[in-house]
């Protein structure tokens, strides 16, 4: 791996500061955890992007989460990274400790299953993610259809990845040389689906792993690219990712969901940026069955998270990082979720 | 969610406690009368006879003894209360000896309280007092007293265990992290995490076959090798809530100093890396129940690193890291790819129920 990192300190030697965004949260945490942060030359600047799911919800959206949670009868299954999240009246956490029934799980399929064995509850899940986790809600829909499940419902927070990153390019003026792409969710959507980034905004791309040397593999193919000045769009992550995707599971997320403009945190309504039921599966939206409304998208004072993932502030730029705002006691959700940049930061980075 | 391959009390098993009451903890058994006095002589007290406990008093007598006495106690919660590797009463025993072991100590006796939910299986039962007079035997510790309490249905969780430990601490420079300085090395007794992951895996049901097992074991007789090593040992703590990362952390807040890891030298084994992966747990922050981090004089690591690996359950000792002047004191992981990143302990929640 030394001579990766000193083929990446030999392509930047004719290079000015270079901007690199990782996207996906995985990735952030797994560059702090390897500390590939440390060994790269001064001029690689790595930001970070939309891609933490927890992060990029709207207040709105935790919101109804929470509310939800509170409504009789209700149990609700969550990933174990929404729990912390503060929301209006307390975060989750806290919701749970005055009696909320809320169940933490690794995957839909277990809100599923307790939805059938507890024909008594409503089980409402909080689906959030990208194309990654979007499947698997679009599979249990399926089956929750097929076994005429009358007790599951999805709150639906599910993303897409490229309108969001489209967004961030369109008309920006955030400097940004390149991307390194996530590798769990082009398993899904393909290489190809990026291919606009190149195209239409000239800036170097490659999809990557998430071990320490796939990581640094996918640093030193940007850097050489950014050396030669002729962006393109890479993969070396080729025995995971093609570039078509998973058309099997493309094909599921087309059933069941369909593409439609949604809020992210602080970023505003992006069009097509997610994923709404179609008509047909409207009896397990939770937002219709519960009558919730998802509220404004706004911010505790003084909390950067929105600029944070939109690679326009680094965490100490904040100035309640480390302060007001800890690991212990988290102020928004760039510090709570594992894959947050600000948690990355703040447990593996120091508070220098 | 309790979907563990291991025993939780699902609703199938409250559906046979409906038809065969008699195979289960009934609310009677804990009543205090003939049915109790039963209910102990067939299931709690066969494999527990030792000449302290057998005349069943008040209050167990024990004989005189020199040294200081050490006295600890712990409460266990674990679900699933039976995993690969261990159950709820291995658990019990050997957290309560280590605690004891890791200050010096030489344990005497247990006392075990037991919180039997009504409708418990006996089968069950009868399983954890076995790996419980399994785990004392193995530590030569008796159950010198104890206690029994049955609750209703739904108002624990199967079972609740326990246990305090009483030990004696001979004169002599007592391990406590004042004596350690820069330079001192740092080790570990054995490969890491593997309790934690093996619980989460059981209860999770993951639906992975992996060989993870829990590595549950009493220490005082490893404690005991290392420090006549003739290596000067400075520091003992095991590595239970909070892992490794846990325990390094304390080392900052307590001496002052800084701590570096090398990731190179951690013993992580395969099983233990992919579950740790799929799990999204970072292995240095997942609970251990058999191993022990140990701070050594500089130098003396080599002498304490040999009477493990003579003992067994020292066998894959090695050394991970060293004590180092730094500011501000740091714990720090060196990478394997030769980058640096800090080591904090976990905020409190990834493993609920472990213990």
């Amino acid at each position: 791996m030394k001579n990766i990192i000193e083929a990446v300190t030999r392509a930047c030697a004719d290079l000015d500061e270079v901007r690199i965004m990782e996207v996906c949260g995985t990735h952030t945490v797994s560059l702090f955890r390897s500390g590939i942060r440390s060994v790269l030359p001064p001029g690689v600047r790595l930001v970070s992007g939309p891609g933490c799911p927890v992060c990029v919800t709207s207040q709105g959206y935790i919101d109804a989460v929470i509310e939800v949670s509170a409504r009789p009868g209700v149990t609700l299954c969550t990933y174990g990274d929404m729990v912390r999240v503060p929301g209006r009246t307390g975060s989750l956490e806290a919701h749970r400790g005055r009696g909320a029934r809320i169940e933490v799980c690794y995957s839909v399929l277990d809100a599923l299953r307790r939805a059938e064995e507890n024909p008594g509850e409503e089980v409402v899940f909080v689906a959030v993610g990208f194309e990654t986790t979007a499947p698997a809600t679009a599979l249990a829909v399926l089956e929750a259809d097929r076994k005429g499940l009358g007790n599951f419902t999805i709150l639906n927070g599910h993303k897409r990845v490229m309108p969001a990153l489209r967004a961030l390019l369109a008309g920006s003026d955030l400097p940004l040389d390149g991307f390194l792409l996530p590798g769990h969710v082009s398993v899904i959507i393909g290489s190809g689906a990026y291919r606009d980034l190149v195209d239409r905004y000239h800036k170097a791309c490659v999809v990557a792993g998430f071990e320490a040397e796939q990581l640094l593999e996918g640093i030193l193919a940007l850097v050489n690219q950014m050396a030669r000045g002729t962006p393109a769009l890479e993969n070396v992550y080729g025995v995971a990712v093609s570039p078509e995707g998973n058309t099997q599971a493309l094909d599921c997320l087309d059933r069941v969901f369909e593409p439609v403009d949604t809020v992210w945190r602080a970023m505003g309504t992006i069009p097509e940026s997610g994923f709404a039921l179609r008509a047909a599966f409207d009896r397990f939206d939770a937002e219709k069955r519960f009558g919730l409304v998802q509220g404004e998208d706004t911010h505790p004072p003084g909390c950067r998270c929105g600029e944070v993932i939109q690679g326009r502030a680094e965490p100490r730029d904040c100035t309640l990082f480390g302060e007001a705002c800890t690991f212990e006691n988290p102020v928004g959700p760039c510090m709570v979720s594992s894959e947050g940049t600000c948690a990355a930061w703040y447990r593996y980075g120091g508070v220098r | 969610m309790l979907r563990g391959t291991g025993t939780a009390v699902s609703g199938e098993m409250r559906n046979t406690m409906k038809t065969r009451a008699d195979d289960h903890v009934m609310l009677v058994h804990g009543g205090g009368g003939e049915m109790t006095r039963r209910f102990l002589d067939a299931h709690v007290l066969p494999g527990l006879a030792n000449e302290f406990l057998d005349p069943l008093l008040d209050s167990a007598v024990l004989p005189p003894v020199e040294g200081s006495l050490c006295m600890t106690t712990d409460a266990f919660v674990v679900q699933p209360l039976e995993f690969p590797g261990g159950d709820i009463g291995r658990l019990a025993v050997c957290g309560t000896i280590n605690d004891l072991a890791v200050m010096g100590a030489r344990p005497l006796a247990l006392s075990l309280a037991l919180v039997m939910e009504e409708g418990l299986p006996l089968a069950v039962l009868d399983r954890v007092m076995a790996s419980i007079a399994g785990a004392a035997g193995e530590a030569g510790t008796p159950v010198v007293t104890g206690d029994t309490k049955v609750v209703e249905r739904n108002r624990g969780d199967g079972l609740l265990i326990t246990t305090a430990g009483l030990g004696v601490l001979d004169e002599g420079p007592r391990l406590a992290p004042g004596r350690i300085e820069a330079g001192d090395e740092i080790l570990v007794t054995g490969p890491i995490a593997e309790h934690g992951l093996a619980v989460m895996v059981a209860r999770e049901g993951l639906g992975i076959t992996s060989r993870l097992e829990s590595d549950a074991a009493p220490l005082a007789g490893l404690v005991e090798a290392m420090v006549s090593s003739g290596g000067e040992v400075k520091f003992l703590r095991d590595p239970t809530r909070g892992g490794v990362a846990g325990v390094v952390a304390d080392l900052v807040e307590d001496t002052g100093l800084g701590v570096e890891i090398e990731e190179e030298a951690l013993p992580v084994p395969a099983p233990v890396r992919h579950a740790a992966e799929l799990l999204g747990l970072d292995p240095l922050t997942v609970a251990n129940e058999g191993k022990i981090v140990v701070v050594a004089a500089k130098g003396a690591g080599e002498r304490v690193l040999e009477a493990c690996h003579a003992h067994p359950r020292g066998k894959g000792a090695v050394r991970i890291g060293r004590m180092v002047r730094a500011e501000p004191p740091l714990a720090e992981l060196i990478t394997s790819i030769g980058g640096r990143r800090i080591i904090q302990r976990p905020y409190g929640e990834e493993l609920p129920r472990i213990c």
